[in-house]
């Protein structure tokens, strides 16, 4: 057995990376064969994964290194790659880390996970194969998410003896698709994962080949931090430290560029300018730190700055804006709806998002654009994004920090998709808001009466239409000043494009609230009486309008009384399957948590439910 | 000007932690006593510099820890602007749990998860820092870095939010709490080698010296109290022994080395030819029992 070399100065630099590919390719024995060759697997771990092999391998009688990397259970059991696992090790140059992710379809957000912090992308094909629909998918990714070198490896040479002709054959094929990609680096490399040919040694089968061996590779290929280290000074910030009254410090990671004391820098997006008066750390303050470390700066102005706010270079600051157009790769279940409201975080900041329009959607085996109303799990959209304030940003392709983004769900609080922002949509600077004379108090006060909305939601058949009509006749006898905005009536007009999809429904309920918030302006009591089956979109009519403005109502009728009273025979139909999407069918209801009113039509008359809620409304002051 | 890979994991790791205190609402760090412990301490106290430690240590005890660790404890709570919390399990105490009368399976649930369950919702803690390391352990090499936890402390490995960039989703809802694991991405070596350049205390038994122990199925156990039953015909040797683990020591095995220096120990590891956790008894109780413990809510 040969003893490792005895390490005591430890490398200095870093090379993280990812592999492409599916076990069939011998994707997990490069990896072991590679944890091998660098000494990363010892002793028990082999013993460990020769039972493994013996129990549940899928190779009699070798080592199956796949088990060494499909850390959980479900994996083993169904002999796949589900998750992103991650894997160290060293050279004597070099420290690395392998973001090992599964090759299949299903499993891109997973890949796209692990390739978003990888340097280097390795991808594996069989040579007995060729490229594939799969090799397509991953170098697409591996472009999308802007990573700069890609190493294709030509595995399983053995099997094609050692020929010249079919590396070749590949690579020309390959390096074709890198340049429709504009794939920046790309080395071709033919390897034996098995035999070991090209992983360390060079292959003495293969004399014809020239070029590095892939761990020759990744010892030597330049790292991307030369690239940010030259770029201005950007450094999220990420919290703001204050011990006592005397000091006041900006702490965060430097993503680009450098700083110095004195330097002029800029907050974004507010766009004040200071001057740094000292960069703190734990081991002494410095005269200047640049890109990766986390450090603490303190300014010679006191400028009002907090979290989410980004640092920059005075002279060279990101750009600022609120819509932009982005690449958006969705990976929940539930599908995007554009039109609904996520948390958008970005470096520090987290605002909330609307995905405006879905321009298309790419078809990642052949990149074909098609059109799509919503993205479902594991598909990738180029959108429209609206945010609810201004942000700095640098396009992804300059910088993945202050570039890139995560979508979180508003109720469920998982994260939903990622993107990249490619630029800012110049409407954002020429649309203002135009302040009026007249306003929502003076317009109110004229009609003695607090302008709001009463959103009332349940399902079709539960007594909406009825109630609301009721309660808006008793307030017009009132003198009241109202309008009732009724779901059948809207869809005649403003919303006769939409059908009842769930894209479609989110959009409706937007429009909706749009229209009811420009009626509260005017100052108006407004009813709406829609299904508004999500919650997440009556989250977002409540958003839209002042506190204590909205008051949500619940119609609460079980499905089986609305469907026994069924006043438009529409049940009977969507039973039969002539009515797709139907609410409480094959759509889903999300009955509110805590509505302002609950009503339960069950127990109480629509004459009885539009009395409580009058007597509500007095109660709330809304009118007198 | 190129960070040393020790500067740009330390960086990393202060990134992770400022993030938690910027996100999460009650924040506790673990403190186990052991090297990670003591890494991860060390790089909080730089990372909210000059402020002190926005967070407390909370300490699960289990009272079978090695006496020195308690004696490192004590030293490591009297700093200034430390606040420890000891929990111990009531329950335990009362049903005279041990590792010897009970297994390490029920020891480890009734004193570690069950105490780290009733100590996270006695004081309402929303993120809990551990010192866990992606190399430690294969079903470790999975998990996020803000690892997402069910109102009932469940972890759920299929269902994990994706984790891009240096971007964290902190978000919960009340009762729902995330477990951060800042230094995900040190080796078992880097560990040593930050101890070394920093200079951190650490528990002696990581070092070598003569140590009583009773070789048991293999394992050398270190007697280390007189709670440790011994069969009539066992009796303790001394040997040059350390520990590559730390935990209670009836369940963590020694290693025979000569290394009693920290140089020593990086020379040592950089011939090894075994896992760290191969002294884990708890790890070897069944095929998969870390990720199982993990998902009923140990750490």
């Amino acid at each position: 057995m040969s003893v490792a070399p005895v390490i005591l100065e430890e490398p200095a630099g870093l090379l993280r990376f990812n592999t492409c590919g599916s076990v069939d390719d011998g994707k997990s024995t490069l990896i072991g064969r590679m944890l091998y060759e660098a000494k990363a697997l010892f002793d028990d771990q082999l013993a460990a994964l020769a039972v493994d092999s013996k129990r549940v391998g899928t190779r009699p009688g070798q080592l199956d290194y796949a088990l060494l990397l499909d850390g959980l259970s479900a994996e083993r059991e169904q002999g796949i790659t589900i998750d992103v696992a991650y894997r160290y090790f060293s050279s004597t140059r070099r420290h690395f880390i392998v973001a090992d992710t599964p090759g299949h379809e299903q499993y891109t957000r997973n890949m796209v996970t692990g390739a978003s912090t990888a340097d280097l992308s390795i991808i594996l094909i069989d040579a007995r194969k060729g490229v594939l629909t799969q090799t397509r998918r991953h170098s697409f990714i591996v472009s999308l998410l802007g990573i700069r070198h890609v190493v294709l490896a030509v595995n399983k040479m053995d099997l094609v003896g050692y020929s010249r002709e079919v590396f070749s054959r590949i690579e020309n094929e390959y390096r074709q698709l890198a340049v429709d990609l504009k794939l920046p680096a790309v080395t071709c490399i033919p390897v034996s994962a098995v035999e070991g040919d090209n992983i360390v040694e060079k292959s003495v089968a293969m004399g014809w080949y020239r070029g590095p061996t892939l761990m020759g590779l990744l010892d030597s290929v330049e790292v991307d931090e030369s690239r940010a280290r030259e770029q201005p000074l950007r450094m999220p910030v990420q919290w703001v430290n204050r011990p006592d009254q005397s000091f006041r410090g900006y702490a965060g990671t430097i993503v680009a560029g450098g700083v110095r004391t004195g330097d002029a820098v800029r907050v974004q997006p507010s766009g004040r300018v200071s001057h740094v008066s000292r960069i703190v750390t734990a081991d002494g303050d410095l005269a200047q730190a640049a890109v990766g470390q986390s450090i603490t700066l303190t300014l010679e102005d006191e400028i009002d700055i907090s979290r989410g706010d980004l640092i920059v270079q005075a002279d060279q600051p990101a750009e600022v804006a609120n819509q932009f157009e982005a690449t958006v790769v969705w990976m929940h279940e539930a599908p995007l709806l554009p039109g609904r409201t996520y948390f958008l975080k970005i470096g520090t900041r987290t605002a909330t998002a609307t995905v405006t329009s879905l321009k298309y959607k790419v078809n990642i085996s052949n990149l074909e654009h098609i059109a799509g109303a919503t993205l479902d799990i594991n598909e990738i959209g180029v959108c429209n994004l609206e945010l609810d304030r201004p942000i700095a940003f640098d396009p992804y392709d300059v910088n993945r920090d202050t570039g890139g983004f995560i979508l979180i769900d508003r109720i469920s609080n998982d994260t939903v998709g990622a993107g990249m922002l490619r630029f800012a949509l110049r409407r954002a600077k020429n649309v203002q808001w135009q302040a009026l004379d007249v306003d929502k108090p003076a317009r109110s006060a004229m009609k003695r009466q607090r302008a709001c909305v009463l959103w009332y939601t349940g399902l079709s058949g539960a007594g909406k239409s009825t109630i609301a009509n009721l309660v808006d006749k008793k307030l017009h006898s009132t003198d009241r000043h109202t309008y009732l905005l009724d779901g059948d009536n809207v869809r005649h007009g403003l919303n006769k494009d939409l059908g009842f999809a769930d894209a479609d429904r989110v959009e409706n309920v937007r429009r909706i609230a749009e229209v009811a918030k420009l009626m509260v302006d005017a100052g108006l009591i407004v009813g709406t009486a829609f299904i508004s089956p999500f919650r997440a979109e009556r989250e977002m009519a409540r958003a839209l309008l002042a506190e204590g403005e909205f008051i949500e109502i619940f119609i609460d009728t079980p499905l089986d009384v609305a469907e026994g009273r069924d006043p438009k025979g529409l049940y009977k139909k969507a039973r039969r399957g002539d009515l797709k999407n139907f609410t409480g069918i094959d759509s889903p209801y999300e009955p509110p948590e805590n509505p302002d009113l609950r009503i339960d039509t069950t127990t109480t008359t629509a004459e009885e439910a539009a009395e409580a809620i009058v007597a509500y409304l007095n109660r709330r002051g809304v009118v007198d | 000007m190129s960070l040393s890979h020790l500067q740009r994991l330390e960086a990393e790791t202060i990134q992770i932690l400022r993030e938690v205190v910027a996100e999460a609402e009650k924040p506790v760090m673990m403190y186990s006593i052991g090297k990670d412990s003591a890494v991860m301490l060390h790089v909080a106290r730089k990372a909210f510099f000059p402020a002190g430690l926005p967070f407390p240590l909370l300490h699960v005890d289990t009272t079978w820890k090695f006496r020195e660790m308690y004696t490192l404890r004590d030293k490591v709570a009297a700093m200034p602007g430390t606040e420890l919390i000891v929990y111990i399990n009531p329950d335990a105490v009362a049903r005279g749990i041990n590792p010897f009368t009970h297994g390490s399976a029920v020891h480890t649930d009734i004193w570690k998860t069950q105490g780290l369950k009733q100590a996270l919702d006695k004081y309402g803690f929303d993120a809990a820092l551990g010192g866990a390391r992606r190399d430690e352990e294969k079903s470790r090499a999975k998990e996020r870095v803000f690892s997402f936890r069910t109102v009932q402390h469940r972890w759920d490995p299929k269902n994990q939010r994706p984790e891009l960039w240096r971007l964290y989703n902190a978000r919960k809802h009340k009762g729902e709490s995330i477990r951060v694991f800042p230094l995900s991405n040190w080796t078992e070596l880097d560990v040593w080698r930050y101890i070394e350049l920093e200079g951190i205390p650490i528990v002696p038994l990581y070092l070598s010296r003569e140590r009583p122990v009773v070789e048991r199925d293999g394992v050398l156990v270190m007697v280390d109290d007189e709670r440790m039953p011994l069969f009539p015909n066992e009796k303790p040797k001394l040997r040059k022994v350390r520990f590559r683990t730390l935990g209670c020591y009836p369940l963590t095995g020694a290693v025979e080395s000569t290394a009693s220096t920290i140089p020593e120990i990086i020379a040592e590891m950089a011939r090894a030819r075994t896992s760290e956790r191969q002294g884990r008894l708890i790890d070897q109780d069944a095929p998969g029992s870390m990720e199982i413990k993990k998902q009923e809510g140990y750490f």
